[in-house]
């Protein structure tokens, strides 16, 4: 082949508050410790990762009325904790999941254009909406959103956060001790906007930051999601991780970006997952299916019935069979889960995917637990560390994906094993770095950096 | 030596390159560094190698102004900020000891944010964090978020504010700030409080991550919001943060009583220092606080030189530059690190129990602090010659508070 090989980006995703992080094993450490965080994002900065990512949720999840209790909970504040973890790393990027239904513009572009600059260049912002009133009950303004106004906000905000990000230009600070002149413009950072989301005007207190504003990670599911996404993120943080729809995704998506004027290299698609590594295929099989074993209980085997059939299942045996009797369907305010993003997959077709679930059951002899399992599967690699380079290699040469946002099952130290195993033999094919080219977060992933927006309009004093 | 109770409590209030407007154009300034990192850890970083309690942070949601009440559109001064929450947790993994206390808006952000960045923050400082919870009454900060018509201060306001006369709406006006900036507080210290320290039981016989038994929701419900809670960063280690406010009148007084750990006020003389120690303390009975510590520290700009005479010549030079004689809420001190330390000591003896101390121009003034007056006083045994606890409320002689949400499961 005489085309060049395609270059992996891998970030790494903090094992959270999910149904994924097993915290029951003995290496299992703190959740909300800092030196978890500073763990994590060294061991990822020593692999070369292209950033750390931290996911969010406002709102601790509830089921049946009563907070969750089986995974993982809490967790730290997204901006602080970065802005701690740029004192202990250097290079890798640091990704933010914020929402933009519960901030403000003009404070959140305050925080991230601080991130870049206390990070010398390494912030991003995952941008998420979230729109439900239960979340909405910590905060001041409450939260819900209709479903046709969540990306009119989230566009709104991005647009708005934009103007004030690009509201100073770069070259406005002269502190000219001699002349006594700190600026080369009375008014820096003038702004205004208005729409039916934002009216807001004065001026931003951030000077332009170091990347001109945070990489932007967008999540992209929907048509109207992709859209948006090729239009304005840097990086998609996709959940499409099976091969073929991954590369499905990939191939939309790209073929998107040039009515935005936009390359196929200004966007990055990738796929969440996760892996587990055995000395062989087989050693690493029988440990992926002792690692399912811990992340579904007879207990969270319950608690996803729960959230397909959305009622109470607690006397449910979660080795007999599924339920016989249909899921109850309601709206928003009768689900059982609350505030859980996963389990609001379930909601489209429940009695649909019930009868799914029973024939599947009823084909393969499986109990509820055992079949819980299957259905609940994400696609993650596993295999000796060759096996599982050479998947990833696969995935990125072939245009499934650029890369991946791989997220270990253990706090702290499960990325450990696939930065001193895997990265290696990446780098020996040549499709992964071996040390960082540039200093931000825009070089690692390989964007342009960004142009100063044009002149002020405002006058300049003559020195 | 003294019983370390006695010691007097010293802050430093970082803001720009010092808090005269002229500040940035002395030889050693570096306002070109402003936006680094470096600049905000090396400055820190100074402060604990003098063994300050806590440096503070300013902040705000606008540019800076000479102008009280809008943009002075000044090119002369120092403008544009980072976000100060932020810095601190930038500097927490790399200092040790000393103490955090970013400023915060209250009335535009939202408490249940503040609560975790706060508490993220004593995380990566393992026990060192607090905030200054502060009002921004302005018309321009108002447009910057565009959501509330909180009803700014005007102009007439404001002149009536620097005259003592304060009109009955006034009063009525400053009473609804106060008021809502001490819910705010409220939902702060509870959200801190809605996990139990041990919450977390990681039960692997019955799947239980956490008792959900000792996390509260916290159902605050004010006349400005409400807030369902429990906060989902578990409860930090100093269990609560350090809560402070700048005060110069009854209404904030009252705020410092009620609500916070350390008030900032800005007594000219000893008697002014006494007579408002006393005005909090009157407040703290009424309040029910009368038996829980709230220090009272005495802020003061501070030029400080070999010598009167420089510290003098040095202030007129900056006035000089600035174009304009520098004004101050708070006592400008001029003088020697021995001459501050007479004043902080016979203020000590008034009833102030500490001091945030402006410095003027940093370095020179951030400098003259730590090497000049912390072993002056040191010499006097008026200071600690090492840290003596590794958590902020350590170092206020705090206690490790009980959570107000534990009795119920402790009595279950």
């Amino acid at each position: 082949m005489s085309t060049p090989l395609k270059q992996v980006h891998l970030a790494a995703g903090f094992p959270g508050v999910n149904n994924t992080t097993v915290w029951s094993e003995p290496a299992a450490g703190s959740q909300i410790a800092f030196d978890s965080f500073r763990h994590v994002a060294q061991t990822a900065e020593r692999g070369k990762f292209d950033f750390f990512f931290l996911a969010e949720g406002l709102r601790l999840r509830e089921q049946g009325g009563k907070i969750y209790d089986l995974d993982i909970v809490g967790r730290p504040d997204t901006f602080t904790v970065l802005a701690a973890l740029a004192a202990v790393t250097e290079r890798i990027g640091l990704a933010g999941t914020i929402n933009s239904t519960f901030n403000e513009p003009y404070e959140l572009a305050r925080q991230f254009a601080s991130l870049d600059w206390l990070s010398d260049g390494r912030a991003a912002w995952n941008v998420v909406t979230s729109w439900d009133a239960f979340t909405g009950e910590n905060f001041r303004r409450g939260g819900y959103l209709p479903q046709d106004q969540r990306y009119a906000r989230a566009k709104a905000f991005l647009q708005t956060a934009g103007e004030l990000w690009d509201s100073w230009r770069g070259d406005e600070i002269l502190a000219d001790k001699a002349s006594g002149q700190f600026l080369a413009t009375p008014t820096p950072g003038a702004f205004a906007h208005a729409d039916a989301q934002f009216d807001i005007r004065g001026q931003f207190n951030v000077p332009r930051s170091p990347q001109g504003r945070p990489v932007v990670l967008q999540a992209g599911e929907s048509d109207e999601g992709r859209e948006f996404a090729a239009s304005s993120a840097d990086v998609i943080f996709s959940q499409y991780s099976q091969y073929d729809e991954a590369r499905a995704f990939y191939t939309d998506v790209k073929n998107r970006l040039a009515r935005y004027g936009r390359s196929r290299d200004d966007l990055l698609i990738l796929p969440a997952t996760g892996f587990v590594l055995g000395d062989t295929d087989a050693e690493a099989a029988e440990l992926a299916r002792e690692v399912r074993l811990a992340q579904v209980s007879p207990a969270t085997t319950i608690k996803f019935l729960e959230q397909l059939w959305n009622t109470d299942l607690s006397d449910h045996d979660p080795d007999g069979p599924l339920p016989a009797f249909d899921p109850v369907v309601s709206d928003v305010d009768g689900l059982i889960a609350r505030g859980n993003a996963g389990a609001r997959r379930f909601a489209k077709d429940r009695i649909g995917l019930a009868n799914q679930w029973r024939a599947k059951a009823a084909a393969e002899n499986l109990t509820s637990r055992e079949l819980i399992i299957e259905v609940t599967a994400r696609n993650i690699f596993v295999g000796s560390p060759a096996t599982v380079a050479d998947q990833i290699d696969r995935f990125v040469q072939q245009d499934a994906s650029d890369g991946f946002i791989i997220g270990a099952h253990v706090v702290p130290a499960g990325l450990d094993p696939f930065v001193d195993k895997v990265i290696p033999l990446l780098q020996e094919r040549g499709v992964y770095r071996t040390e960082y080219a540039g200093t931000t977060l825009r070089d690692h992933l390989g964007l342009t950096p960004l142009a100063a927006p044009a002149t002020h309009t405002s006058t300049r004093i003559s020195a | 030596m003294s019983d370390s109770s006695d010691l007097l409590r010293l802050a430093v209030a970082l803001d720009g390159v010092g808090w005269h407007p002229a500040a940035w154009r002395e030889p050693d300034a570096r306002p070109l560094d402003l936006f680094t990192p470096k600049y905000w850890v090396e400055q820190v970083q100074q402060a604990e190698r003098g063994l300050l309690d806590f440096v503070t942070i300013e902040d705000a949601l606008r540019l800076q102004s000479d102008d009280p009440l809008q943009p002075d559109e000044r090119a002369d001064r120092v403008r544009g900020r980072l976000d100060a929450t932020l810095i601190a947790a930038r500097v927490a993994p790399v200092t040790s000891h000393i103490g955090l206390v970013p400023t915060a808006t209250v009335n535009h952000t939202e408490p249940f944010h503040l609560s975790k960045a706060i508490a993220t923050i004593d995380y990566a400082s393992t026990g060192r964090a607090g905030v200054r919870v502060q009002l921004d009454a302005r018309a321009d900060t108002n447009a910057h978020f565009g959501r509330r018509e909180i009803p700014p201060l005007r102009r007439e306001d404001y002149a009536n504010i620097q005259a003592g006369i304060e009109t009955p709406e006034l009063q009525q006006w400053l009473r609804d700030a106060f008021d809502e900036a001490a819910d705010y507080v409220e939902v702060l210290r509870r959200l801190w409080d809605s996990w139990e320290d041990d919450a977390e039981i990681r039960d692997v016989a019955t799947g239980r991550f956490i008792d959900r038994d000792k996390l509260h929701y916290i159902e605050f419900q004010g006349r400005w919001f409400s807030v369902k809670g429990p906060s989902i960063t578990p409860r930090p280690p100093q269990g609560q943060p350090i809560v402070t406010a700048l005060g110069h009148a009854t209404v904030p007084y009252q705020l410092i009583a009620r609500s916070t750990d350390v008030g900032f006020v800005t007594p000219h003389d000893a008697v002014q220092a006494a007579a408002i120690v006393s005005e909090i303390r009157a407040e703290q009975r009424a309040a029910a606080r009368a038996d829980e510590t709230v220090h009272v520290f005495g802020d003061i700009v501070v030029f400080l030189d070999d010598s009167r005479e420089a510290a003098v010549a040095r202030k007129q030079r900056l006035d000089e530059r600035a174009g304009a004689e520098y004004g101050s809420d708070a006592l400008i001190f001029t003088g020697t690190p021995a001459e501050l330390a007479d004043l902080l000591l016979d203020w000590q003896a008034a009833g102030l129990s500490g001091f945030r101390l402006r410095p003027a121009a940093v370095p020179h003034d951030l400098a003259q602090i730590t090497d000049g007056l912390v072993p002056e006083l040191q010499r006097r045994g008026a200071f600690r010659t090492a840290y003596e606890a590794t958590t902020l409320r350590g170092l206020l002689g705090l206690p490790h508070p009980a959570n107000r949400y534990a009795t119920t499961a402790a009595a279950a």
